[in-house]
């Protein structure tokens, strides 16, 4: 989430930006505050970079499982009425959305 | 100028698992619209991916096949962005610990073998399909969760052929593994394909441009030849290549530009936080590689020595694993492997092209065939009625014997009767005769043309030709 590097070398995280790319509408004073408080969890999170984790392996997780599979069986899924309950509109049967333009 | 050509594909490949990747959904095609859906594949907050092995198997048994490197440590990540065939405005998929590493893939160019290189092959989700109306668009989430296989190459061909020949290629390797259908009218076979042209003597790679989501192998070859001649014509006005997405419209046979803002595709990948990591283990990987099918040029090799095949009819019946299934069905119970070769080959094959179906889905069974070919060899019907037999079998299958005996087509090899016909072709046609006698060897082809035309074409053409030969000849 770190979006740019001041000339300090002093991480920064472009809320703007990342407000955009997450379709979030943020006004100036929004930004400001978010900037703010982004700003912070990276501080905090920065310590860890105090310790030596030269002989640490990267980790996606933090708990030591794996293999959580299941085999390949097929069981019914939810009714299609239930499913259209949650459609703003509906149109044959599909979710209708506003017109898509590439 | 002359240019060098790269192109580089990333195909995906639709796996023929039973359920989704995720959710334990139906990944049958051809259901009405968002009746294959639960709250997995719908996005919904809070539910909870468990990962299909079957899924992981098939995508390690693609790798295996083209030689990958199979990765002990594997993990999926989240893609974020925003399109409507997305509910959870993330697709999951593999950023940096795919299951395979590495692989290449055969072609042949102008007679001689030249390797396409495989980056990696990673395992992620389908998306929904859109549909298109008047004012608004529809969103289908059946296919949403089915497991697609990304296979991405090098940008190691050099021509929309080469493209072609990879795309045929891993179609062969893939359905010899029966790990999807590769129907391309289904979707199960899509690819995106990059492309970038450089005058002759650079060696950097030119800027490349992306066409997306081609769904035929036709269509990736005719979007290449088009965005390869756009790209010449820029560079020789003296423009530059903008590295950008385009879209091949399969209507225009153009490629326009999609104008996506240069900025939108920031992905922002990180670990899926719901789904752990999968360690493979290496019992596991070699129990599984000792499912591998025959590969197409091993067995290839074994037909030729098995059934004594020429290489090139070898070569034809193995281009795809039904066929040579088929064949081998067939060849296993006659004594004339050949003649089934050439059967397969020509009428078998001209059957299907014409009817445009799948050879699982002709009704001539390998047995009726095999039982076919033994009754031209023991001389029951001529080769015309065996065609004619072919035909009927075609349209409602059925054995070939019961249908000789049926409609009466059995080879007419009574020497009385034979000889009545060659008779009476000989008083009808006295000319020929009188050619044949004159020298005119040819004369007894069409002698021998009326007889059969007499016989309803059953006569017995050895017969018939050692009768008129020996009549004419005093
Ligand atoms: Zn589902």
């Amino acid at each position: 989430m770190v979006d740019e590097v001041d000339q300090d070398g002093i991480e920064r995280i472009d809320v703007r930006y990342v407000a955009n790319l997450a379709r979030l509408y943020l006004d100036d004073s929004e930004v400001d505050t978010f900037q703010g408080q982004m700003e912070g969890i990276v501080e905090y999170v920065k310590q860890i970079g105090e310790l030596d984790l030269s002989e640490i392996e990267p980790t996606s997780h933090a708990r030591p499982i794996q293999n959580i599979l299941r085999e390949d069986v097929v069981s019914p899924g939810l009714d299609h009425e239930l499913v259209m309950d949650n459609a703003p509109r509906e149109k044959d049967g599909q979710f209708a959305v506003p017109q898509i333009i590439e | 100028m002359n240019y060098i050509v790269s192109i580089g594909l990333e195909v995906h490949v639709q796996l023929r698992t039973k359920s989704k990747m995720f959710c334990s959904c139906d990944t049958g095609y051809g259901a009405p619209p968002n009746t294959h859906v639960c709250p997995v594949c719908l996005g919904y907050p809070g539910a909870m991916p468990v990962m299909n092995k079957e899924a992981i198997r098939m995508t390690v048994l693609a790798g295996m096949m083209i030689g990958s490197e199979i990765s002990t440590y594997s993990k999926f990540d989240r893609k974020s962005y925003f399109y409507p065939d997305m509910p959870k405005n993330y697709q999951i998929t593999q950023y940096d610990k795919p299951f395979c590493d590495g692989g290449a893939v055969e072609i042949m160019v102008d007679g001689k073998p030249k390797t396409i290189n495989v980056t990696r092959i990673h395992l992620e989700e389908d998306v929904g399909k859109n549909m298109h109306f008047r004012g608004s668009s529809g969103v289908d989430f059946n296919r949403a969760g089915i497991p697609l296989m990304e296979i991405v190459s090098e940008p190691d061909m050099s021509s929309p052929q080469e493209a072609y020949d990879y795309l045929t290629a891993l179609k062969q390797i893939i359905t010899y593994t029966d790990i999807s259908n590769c129907n391309q009218e289904e979707g199960n076979m899509r690819c995106d394909v990059n492309c970038s042209i450089r005058p002759e003597g650079q060696t950097e790679l030119g800027t490349k441009t992306e066409l997306k989501n081609l769904n035929s192998f036709k269509a990736a070859f005719h979007a290449l030849e088009y965005e390869i001649a756009r790209q010449k014509e820029v560079l020789e006005a003296g423009g530059e290549i903008v590295q950008e997405t385009r879209r091949w419209d399969p209507d225009t046979f153009e490629t326009y530009s999609m104008r996506v803002k240069e900025k939108a595709h920031d992905y922002r990948y990180f670990p899926e936080p719901d789904l752990m990591p999968v360690v493979l283990d290496m019992e596991l990987v070699e129990e599984w590689r000792s499912g591998l099918p025959e590969l197409p040029e091993v067995r290839k090799a074994r037909i030729i020595t098995q059934y004594g095949l020429p290489e090139y009819d070898a070569g034809v019946l193995v281009s795809e694993k039904a066929l040579a299934d088929y064949f081998e069905g067939a060849a296993e119970l006659s004594k004339n492997p050949k003649a089934i070769s050439n059967w397969v080959m020509t009428e078998v094959l001209r059957f299907l092209s014409e009817k445009e179906i799948e050879i699982t889905e002709l009704k001539v069974m390998p047995k009726a065939l095999s039982e076919l070919v033994s009754l031209v060899d023991d001389k029951t019907i001529n080769m015309t009625t065996a065609k004619e037999v072919f035909a009927i079998m075609c349209e409602k299958g059925g054995e070939p014997a019961g249908i000789v005996k049926e409609q009466g087509l059995a080879q007419v090899s009574d020497d009385g009767v034979i000889d009545a016909f060659v008779k009476q072709a000989m008083a009808e046609n006295p000319k020929s005769v009188e050619d044949y006698k004159g020298g005119n060897k040819a004369a007894v082809q069409f002698l021998v043309g009326q007889v059969m035309r007499m016989s309803k074409g059953k006569a017995n053409p050895q017969m018939v030709v050692g009768l008129l030969m020996d009549l004419m000849k005093g």
